[in-house]
């Protein structure tokens, strides 16, 4: 059962092959089995599952319909609100917060017939790139416990890697749905912004953030975003469906895309680890071999992101991490002598190093005398990225690159270095600048055995493309059948 | 002191709470005095995830009040954050406007003495939202009510045009008149809709020389006493210490103060204007609006004839006094029942008087406008004519309208007839019962007569004998002019 993808398990269930209560039973048990060495949730509904999954397995043989997720045991990243347990953010500032509403994307799982089995682990406020500034616990990565899962959807991706659920919800701010699932060996998808309504994700960097799946294959990410995508009211920035409709992105996921051009930037790709170049080279090849032409492309502003995304990401997280000041929920310091001191000691007993770090960056970067020379600059670089894809879009169908210059690291080895963590994005955080949706699947592994992976970067509300030109590859290729010899 | 003169200098910062149904980024409803915390939901609580979307009807709103200010709408607008912490802002951070506001370079004409009236420059109205309210009520530690919390709020800056506390108060009082015409505010005062924060200070010429003082902006002013006499308070107050220190306005020395009711002056809340840095930067989670010309279109078709130039038309076409004028467009509804009821004929004043007299008497004591009251401008433009033409005294019509409210189908003559109200204006009744009089009264006759000191007491004892034996239906001109023919 565990190998089945989310498709497969739901039309396994609809027919009575097998119950939605065996399949939660099952992941609870590899949870049971697993989980303490890997760390991928926070925090898991056993009894509530199971409780759902009889109830999709009573509609089911009352022959009543299910939905497009009927008795799929799903997960779900921790920064996104929930009526049932905490919603922590893998911040101590939030451990013991309960939400009084589900965030959009978790009510359509739930609409659709998921089973939620858990909330994963995370990097605080989904800042960082490797899980390890959970404020709550460390997840490892299943293929290599010594190293880092990626991040901050590392809890995310390591669960769906590992079996502990069949597809798991993330959020990609910067990379954050795209590096773990590359550094686990799994597909993960950040659709356009607007694409999925943000309503209930606990916001880190508002203009760059947006749902996604993590999934073993991409039809279960093509099913996962047929569920969670559409225009919602409570979200301005949700596209009207007018506008850019939504389709079913299963229908055509098999047909390959034809006279695809794949677009690469060369002198870019460099920056990568040689394993990771070959591994994309291969992949590349593959393309060809489909009949796709790989076009050489020159997108000259791709070098100034990094910069311009921690201005822009950490300006809008010192504003939307405001409000956690101990004076209406989350952490409140002990015997405090003012309101003064419910501000600043609550926030500093409650807030991590990195969340500290870009609250400071921000605030910082807004400060009057420095908004023009910071904040005003990056939106403009903002703005040429934004033409550089545009440009890129009119000579190509999409762009390939990697996901991330190396394979998961080890745990600790960036840690100290801030810096050093933040050119780890470069590859991903364009993607969030542009706005445009971006796929990261499993293209090879290193010489130690961890995974690769492939991005592929569409135009805005291209995702249908997108998914099947992911799709035809993953078709052709075998790496994402693999398992982590964790769970072997 | 005689060598000194001195130029008030005024500027009024003024928030307008909009009477929107819900609030400005949510649904919650906009009550006022419900239970603390009790009109709240996640979205305006500031709870994690939760994003605003933006109150259609608040921007229509502001859109109609800053057209009515004359004011020049932008094609392009967007909302920003504006940041600090206070436990009354549960983001700790207000969707406000900065440098895009809505509207901006408007002005706004306020009525003075002597049916003159002075245009005030408006910087800018921009659409922002409320905060709650803190509580220091319970003993060691305060409370927060959010209630209040994303209330849209209209922002209006003027420039600093006005020059008397009479003139800043008769803006303010202007701006509650046009609020209220568009329907875009309640403006109760008492309910804290509208507050005020002038920034005042002088021009003073002293040995030929020009010293400005430090500008002090007075925060919170929620009624227009208060609004007058903290600006009458800081004229007196910075010219004592223009007198005493000699200190003028520099960069960086504008003070806040607040008022206190009580002692009735003002108290210092914050020395240096302190580097307060907001940290303004564009609202992620609301898109920017680009106005559609239809849209706008739509909007300027709600627009009224502003009480303004009301009242000057009522003056000048109508010969009304200013005072009649301006009681007949404080509210927007009795300006336009008199409109209808002087279309429906007679004489403007005769009319003007019903209005302001009877007619807000009466709907003062029914709690309701006028034209709520179920009478007619026909019927009492036929009221106005009957007492025009003698068929029915002042005192008599009072009457009529009072028994009007409750007798919808009947006419004003109706009435009179049925409850003897009509006046007796024929000659040959009423010489009947002034001869009884005169015959009864031969002293009285004489004292007229005779002329002397008497004379003008004894005719008005024969009149009123001759109106109490008519039961008072007597018309008094009539039986004056026959009383005169008679002596």
């Amino acid at each position: 059962m565990e190998e089945l993808s989310a498709r497969q398990l739901r039309e396994a269930i609809a027919k009575g092959q097998i119950t939605s209560t065996e399949a939660t039973k099952a992941v609870f048990d590899a949870i049971e089995k697993y989980d303490g060495a890997i760390g991928a949730y926070i925090s898991t509904f056993e009894e509530q599952a199971l409780a759902r999954a009889v109830e999709v397995d009573k509609k089911i043989a009352a022959g009543e319909p299910v939905g497009q997720l009927g008795g799929v045991p799903v997960a779900v990243k921790d920064n996104m609100c929930t009526t049932f347990g905490a919603t922590t953010c893998a911040s101590k500032i939030l451990e013991d917060f309960h939400a009084p509403y589900n965030a959009t994307a978790v009510g359509k799982l739930i609409a659709a017939d998921a089973v939620i089995v858990g909330k994963t682990n995370m990097d605080e406020f989904a800042m960082g790139s490797s899980t390890e500034n959970s404020g709550l616990k460390q997840t490892v990565n299943p293929w290599d416990t010594s190293r880092v899962p990626g991040g901050s959807s590392g809890g995310s991706a390591a669960a769906v890697a590992s079996r502990l659920c069949i597809a798991a919800l993330g959020s990609d701010t910067g990379g954050s749905i795209r590096q773990p699932a590359s550094f686990c060996g799994v597909v993960g998808l950040k659709p356009t912004y607007g694409r999925v309504s943000r309503y209930g994700l606990v916001a880190f960097g508002s203009s760059l953030d947006q749902i996604g799946p993590v999934t073993r294959t991409v039809e279960d990410c093509a099913l996962m975003l047929n569920v969670i995508a559409g225009h919602d009211s409570a979200d301005s920035t949700s596209v009207d469906e007018n506008q850019a409709p939504v389709c079913d992105y299963l229908e055509k996921l098999d047909e390959p895309v034809k006279g695809l051009k794949i677009g690469v930037v060369p002198e870019f790709a460099k920056g990568a680890d040689p394993e990771v170049q070959k591994a994309i080279n291969e992949a590349l090849e593959v393309y060809k071999s489909l009949g796709a032409e790989i076009i050489e492309i020159e997108m000259p502003h791709l070098d100034y992101a990094i910069s311009a995304y921690y201005v822009i990401a950490t300006a809008e997280a010192s504003s939307n991490l405001a409000r956690y000041d101990g004076v209406h929920y989350g952490h409140r310091t002990e015997n405090p002598k003012d309101y003064i001191e419910v501000y600043s000691k609550s926030r500093a007993e409650g807030f991590g190093q990195e969340a500290k770090r870009r609250i400071m960056l921000g605030t910082y970067a807004l400060s009057s005398g420095y908004y023009d020379a910071y904040y005003l600059k990056a939106l403009k670089v903002r703005n040429l990225i934004r033409d550089d894809f545009t440009q890129a879009f009119e000579k190509c169908g999409c762009v390939a690159m990697p996901v991330s210059p190396t394979t998961a690291f080890k745990i600790g080895e960036k840690i100290a270095d801030p810096l050093q963590m933040y050119l780890s994005d470069i590859y991903t955080i364009s993607a969030n600048l542009a706005g445009i949706p971006g796929i990261s699947i499993p293209c090879g592994f290193d010489g130690n055995n961890l995974p690769i992976g492939l991005q592929i970067l569409g135009p805005a509300f291209g995702e249908d493309k997108l998914l099947r030109t992911a799709r035809m590859y993953e078709a052709k290729i075998q790496w994402h059948k693999k398992k982590p010899s964790l769970i072997e | 002191m005689s060598d000194i003169q001195y130029k008030v200098i005024v500027g009024l910062e003024i928030h307008v709470q909009l009477c929107t149904k819900s609030k400005m980024f949510c649904g919650c409803a906009v009550e006022f005095g419900e239970v603390a915390n009790s009109r709240v939901c996640p979205v305006c609580l500031g709870m994690p995830g939760v994003l605003p979307v933006m109150n259609k009807q608040a921007l229509e709103y502001s859109v109609l009040a800053a057209m009515a200010l004359n004011c020049k709408i932008a094609e392009f607008t967007k909302w920003d954050r504006k940041s600090y912490y206070y436990p009354d802002l549960p983001k700790n951070y207000q969707i406000s406007q900065y440098d895009l506001p809505f509207s901006s370079d408007g002005f706004i004409e306020i009525p003075l003495e002597d049916s003159r009236t002075k245009r005030i420059r408006i910087i800018r109205a921009h659409l922002e939202e409320d905060a709650g309210k803190n509580l220091h009520t319970a003993g060691n530690f305060s409370q927060v009510d959010l209630n209040r919390t994303g209330t849209p709020l209209l922002e209006i800056v003027t420039e600093p045009d006005m020059n008397s506390p009479v003139e800043v108060r008769a803006l303010a009082v202007e701006l509650q008149r046009i609020v209220r015409y568009l329907g875009v505010s309640e403006a109760d005062m008492q309910k804290g809709h509208m507050r005020f924060e002038p920034n005042i200070n002088l021009a003073i010429t002293k040995d030929d020389k020009e010293h400005k003082t430090p500008i002090v902006e007075v925060k919170n002013l929620n009624s227009f006493r208060a609004l007058e006499r903290s600006v009458e308070y800081e004229i007196h107050r910075q010219l004592d210490e223009f007198m005493e220190t000699g200190r003028a306005m520099e960069m960086g020395n504008k003070t806040t103060r607040g008022w206190d009711a009580e002692r009735e002056e003002t108290v210092l809340q914050r020395e240096k204007e302190e580097a307060h840095d907001y940290r303004y930067f564009p609202e992620p989670d609301l898109v920017p609006v680009k106005f559609a010309q239809q849209w706008l279109d739509e909007i300027k078709g709600q627009m009224c004839e502003l009480p303004l130039s009301k009242q000057v038309h009522y003056v000048s076409e109508y010969g009304l006094s200013d005072y009649d004028a301006s009681v007949l467009t404080a509210e927007r509804s009795t300006a336009e029942f008199f409109e209808k009821v002087v279309g429906a004929g007679g004489d403007a004043k005769r009319l003007c008087n019903w209005v302001t007299q009877d007619g807000l008497r009466l709907a003062n004591e029914k709690g309701c406008s006028v034209s709520e009251l179920g009478i007619t401008p026909e019927k009492v433009a036929e009221l106005t004519r009957m007492i025009v033409s003698g068929d029915i005294s002042s005192t008599a019509a009072r009457t009529v309208s009072g028994i009007m409210i409750t007798s919808a189908d009947l006419s004003p003559r109706e009435i009179a007839e049925k409850h003897n109200l009509i006046q007796k204006s024929d000659a040959g009744e009423l010489e009947a019962i002034i001869d009884e009089v005169l015959a009864e009264n031969a002293k009285a006759v004489e004292d007229v007569k005779s002329g002397g000191k008497k004379s003008k007491k004894a005719r008005g004892f024969l009149l009123g004998q001759v109106m109490q034996k008519s039961k008072g239906r007597a018309n008094p001109k009539v039986v004056s002019e026959i009383l005169d023919k008679r002596l």
